[in-house]
């Protein structure tokens, strides 16, 4: 397995301003954070809104710079880069937004921003272009007469088939898609998930596949990462999360997640309260107010990432708790 | 079988009209701005074929028939359909060929304005740190003053000239476009499409220009109709104020003020460069407004 | 005797001469105390027969049903004025959207106490501390100093507790829930969901949950119908529905959801998508889709027959299949 990117300790904080004559506060939205991505496989980023997920997508697509913390891009330091070479390595990731009725340009033809990207990065002829464009448009299910027409001629469904194939034009080595059903029915919601398998086996993309439905993480998964309020509380392979989660905040998602199959369910937890504000975090460990199981040293000391049990988790009590 | 059933279909959900019909469609369900373009295209077409269409040279001076009434009132000859002014020129072909120079200073102003509008608007949005707070001081600076007063000051420095007129007009009406260009291509640049074509590359003039400018023009359009008619109005009130262009050439606001001393006793004199004056800006009002209705996709009818 | 009863709904857009059917021969009744869920993805219909039952439609579709009761009275021959009533009292709603349905310029207590000024007559005293109680029930913290935030400072979990102190506060005997949770966070969702059902035991009220998340259904509700462009195609008990699905149209539905399908690498799909407006098939809705079509499904539209478990608008139920 090779590493197509490796982050170190990444961090982004956003200065905010807090009104006249206040000063600006710090929000740290992501808090130190560190994973490997290999090549072909899934990484889902998983946790609530304001847990640092789409600061962490703004990341990896290089559309922001960390505040520190280093980005290996097939082994290339993105941050030492020069602008020329950061050009090329943004080709190589590319994104999928939430939300197929904002993500497409409503005055361009489908046509025409599918071959955006090969005009700005590559030297093809105009011909070669609407070919390798046909070719992506077949390939993700579109039809030819798609080429000409707007995006506001298409369903939810269509549309997020349209982004993914501007997305996969440049045949990235890595995917961010961040939350790419979330507005989708659920059959549809069936249809995409199933592009985003059939075009990882076709070219061996990297994705990462940011949610918060745990239901569909399961499904695309290799490995899961799931972060609260900036920093990553539990990140290892997806049968050893989802069957023994460690980190109590992990059980609660999985808990809280809606199933079909309710009385199947094996952890029950339930917490109390909502995320804290990003600009106030708690001290120590940053979930102690909602957390079951808090003790004094949750509230003194943050808890570190360690291995345990075949996956990374950060919690003091892990063993404790899961006795 | 089950899939030619599906996708027959599903075209005919998808049949839509193109862009250009659909906007069509918008814009005629609005009477007044049909009514609009129909009177602007009349005067245009008789502007561009002055001419051929006007009975007179404009500045040729008939002294027998010096404030002629028109054909219809006593005292009017068929010779002159609208009669003369007080040194015996046609009033109609004076209007027609003023036609010419109002529509020019008119289109000219509002290009001048449009052009670096859309520049300053979009530098601002693109760097909110310094240049943008910049940019738009000047402009509140520019706004606080009032419009006619500025563009007086302007020609004034300036000498009066149809040149001067149109950059006084276009400057007086900067501010108004920059602002405009700025607050929708900020909300743009919000929107997932821009950080798309950010992550596939695009630089910041492409940005600008290919993916966030097109999606900013209805609004401007539809500012800029409404901005060529108040164009048209200031160069009248300069050129009353004798200030814009210079006699003999005919210029509707000129016609106007050069008439002032006959108002009691000729009425014709005043009235048509008036009227005109007013069914033009009227008309491209109007069309301004079926423009907004056509373009806004708020309003647009479900289809 | 049920509290609600639809029969035959349906909801006219449209031209006269060429109508079109949101809602197609809708039948539906819910009991005192019973949690049902409407499942359906985005245009079946489902928060328009809510909307046309409720008078909401007004002056945009037509409404025809052979019969629309609520708690014994018809609601078709109500004028707007008795109608307007029972709207928000007898009967209340809360939406997906938390922070659209509360007025962003007037506090929380004051949109509270409006309603209870209205429907109650309560004033003074007694209007704040029954205020306070309602916000104590769906367990805002601090109930008392909230009373003077205005929306935009409340979290979307609290901004969604508020709409449903409003929705409870003239105790109705229904609350309809539109897509109540779909704007938040799996751990607020869980909240939510678990204090509307204590609200609705404790109140002893109706709950009708419109949904598109069939497992947050599967979670509370007590029977299921699942709407498919404009019609109920399949009606039944929870879980029964979800272990033997009668139609195809469920089933489909039902292998769709990730969950489902553990393990595999693709998730079953139902090719094509809804019909629009004007392209409905003569026969069956589903026919152009089914996996299951025969020449009779695309010749007639088949009815909702009642069978042992509930009812289902299919010629070939799934379990006829199994018996052959």
């Amino acid at each position: 397995m090779t590493n197509v990117l490796q982050a170190r300790d990444l961090t982004r904080h956003y200065e905010v301003s807090q009104g006249f004559l206040k000063g600006h506060a710090t929000v740290k939205a992501l808090n130190g954070v560190s994973f490997d991505l290999q090549a072909g496989r899934t990484l889902a980023v998983v946790g609530e809104s304001g847990c640092g997920k789409s600061t962490l997508a703004r990341q990896l697509t290089l559309i922001e710079p960390p505040t520190s913390g280093s980005l290996l891009l097939d082994g290339n330091d993105v941050s030492q880069a020069s602008a020329a070479e950061r050009k090329a390595m943004r080709t190589k990731v590319q994104m999928v937004f939430q939300n197929p009725y904002a993500s497409l340009n409503p005055r361009q033809k489908i046509g025409s921003q599918l071959s955006e990207p090969l005009v700005i990065n590559t030297r093809l002829s105009a011909a070669e272009r609407v070919e390798r464009v046909r070719e992506m448009m077949k390939l993700v299910g579109l039809r030819p007469e798609h080429y000409y027409r707007y995006p506001h001629m298409f369903s939810g469904g269509q549309r997020q088939r349209i982004a993914i194939a501007r997305a996969m034009m440049l045949n990235p080595k890595i995917v961010v898609a961040d939350e790419p059903t979330s507005a989708l029915d659920v059959s549809i919601q069936a249809q995409v998930l199933n592009l985003f398998m059939d075009l990882q086996e076709s070219f061996n993309t990297t994705y990462v596949f940011i949610s918060h439905n745990l239901a569909v993480v399961e499904h695309v998964a290799n490995d899961v990462m799931v972060m609260y309020l900036g920093r990553v509380v539990e990140i290892g392979d997806k049968d050893t999360i989802y069957s023994r989660p460690l980190h109590p905040y992990t059980q609660a998602l999985l808990s809280a997640t809606p199933s079909i199959h309710p009385e199947d369910r094996r952890i029950q937890i339930k917490i109390q309260g909502e995320l804290p504000s990003p600009l106030k975090p708690p001290s120590g460990c940053a979930f102690h107010k909602r957390c079951p199981f808090a003790i004094e040293r949750c509230r003194q000391e943050s808890p570190e990432l360690r291995s345990l049990d075949r996956r990374q988790v950060a919690c003091h009590r892990a063993e404790e708790i899961n006795a | 079988m089950t899939t030619q059933v599906q996708m027959s279909a599903e075209d005919k959900a998808l049949a839509y009209p193109s862009p250009l019909k659909e906007f069509w469609q918008g814009f005629s369900y609005n009477k007044g701005a049909v009514m609009g373009l129909v009177f602007l295209a009349v005067v245009v077409v008789a502007a561009l074929f002055a001419p051929w269409v006007a009975p007179y040279n404009p500045i040729d001076q008939y002294r027998d028939f010096m404030l002629t009434p028109p054909s219809w009132a006593d005292g009017g000859t068929a010779k002159f359909l609208l009669g003369t002014d007080e040194i015996g020129r046609d009033m109609l072909s004076r209007l027609i060929y003023g036609a010419r120079l109002s529509l020019l200073i008119g289109l000219s102003a509002v290009l001048s304005s449009l052009i670096p509008g859309i520049i300053l608007g979009l530098l601002a949005a693109f760097y909110p740190k310094v240049l943008g707070p910049l940019i738009m001081r000047v402009m509140d600076v520019m706004m606080a003053l009032p419009s006619l007063l500025l563009a007086i000051a302007i020609v004034a420095i300036l000498g009066p000239s149809m040149l001067n007129t149109i950059i006084a007009i276009s400057v007086v009406s900067l501010p108004g476009y920059v602002r405009l260009v700025r607050a929708s291509a900020m909300t743009e640049l919000n929107r997932d499409y821009v950080t798309a074509a950010r992550v596939a590359g695009a630089g910041t003039l492409r940005l600008m220009f290919v993916t966030v400018l097109p999606n900013c023009m209805a609004p401007l359009i539809v500012h800029a109709t409404m901005s060529f008619s108040s164009a048209i109005l200031d160069a009248a009130a300069l050129g009353f104020l004798g200030m814009g262009v210079q006699p003999p050439s005919a210029e509707w606001g000129a016609m106007l003020s050069s008439a002032r001393d006959y108002i009691e006793r000729a009425w014709w004199v005043v009235s048509w460069p008036g009227l005109t004056i007013l069914l033009s800006v009227l008309a491209i009002n109007l069309i301004g407004d079926g423009l907004r209705d056509a373009l806004d996709p708020k309003l647009k009818r479900a289809a | 005797m049920s509290l609600l009863e639809i029969n035959n709904l349906s909801v006219l857009f449209g031209a006269e001469a060429h109508p079109f059917a949101a809602v197609e021969g809708l039948d539906l009744s819910v009991s005192q105390g019973e949690i049902v869920g409407i499942v359906g993805e985005s245009g079946s219909g489902k928060s328009v027969t809510m909307m046309a039952m409720m008078g909401l439609l007004e002056g945009q579709g037509r409404i025809v049903a052979d019969k629309l009761r609520f708690d014994g009275k018809d609601l078709l021959t109500l004028s707007a004025r008795e109608r307007r009533k029972i709207i928000g009292k007898d009967i209340s709603m809360i939406f997906q959207d938390p922070m659209t349905a509360l007025n962003p310029s007037f506090t929380v207590g004051y949109q509270i106490m409006e309603v209870l000024k209205v429907h109650q007559g309560l004033s003074g005293s007694a209007l704040k501390k029954r205020a306070i109680e309602l916000m104590e029930m769906v367990e805002i913290p601090a109930a008392a100093t909230r009373l003077d935030a205005y929306p935009h400072q409340l979290s979307g979990g609290m901004s969604q507790r508020v709409a449903i102190a409003m929705a409870i506060a003239c105790n109705p005997k229904l609350l309809i829930a539109d897509e109540p949770t779909t704007a938040l966070d799996v751990t607020i969702q869980a909240q939510i969901m678990s204090l509307l059902v204590n609200l609705q035991k404790s109140h002893d009220m109706a709950l009708i949950l419109i949904t598109h998340d069939l497992a947050v259904v599967a979670e509370v509700a007590h029977r299921l119908a699942v709407m498919y462009a404009g019609q109920v195609v399949e009606q039944g008990a929870i879980p029964d529905i979800f272990r033997k699905p009668q139609h195809p149209y469920t089933e489909a539905l039902l292998s769709s959801i990730p969950e489902h399908s553990k393990g595999a690498r693709r998730l079953n799909t139902l090719p094509g998508i809804v019909p629009g407006h004007y392209d409905r098939p003569s026969g069956c809705l589903l026919s152009p889709r089914c996996p299951y079509v025969a020449d009779r499904c695309r010749a007639e539209r088949p009815a909702l027959l009642p069978n042992a478990a509930g009812a289902v608008r299919c010629y070939f139920p799934l379990s006829a299949k199994d018996a052959q």
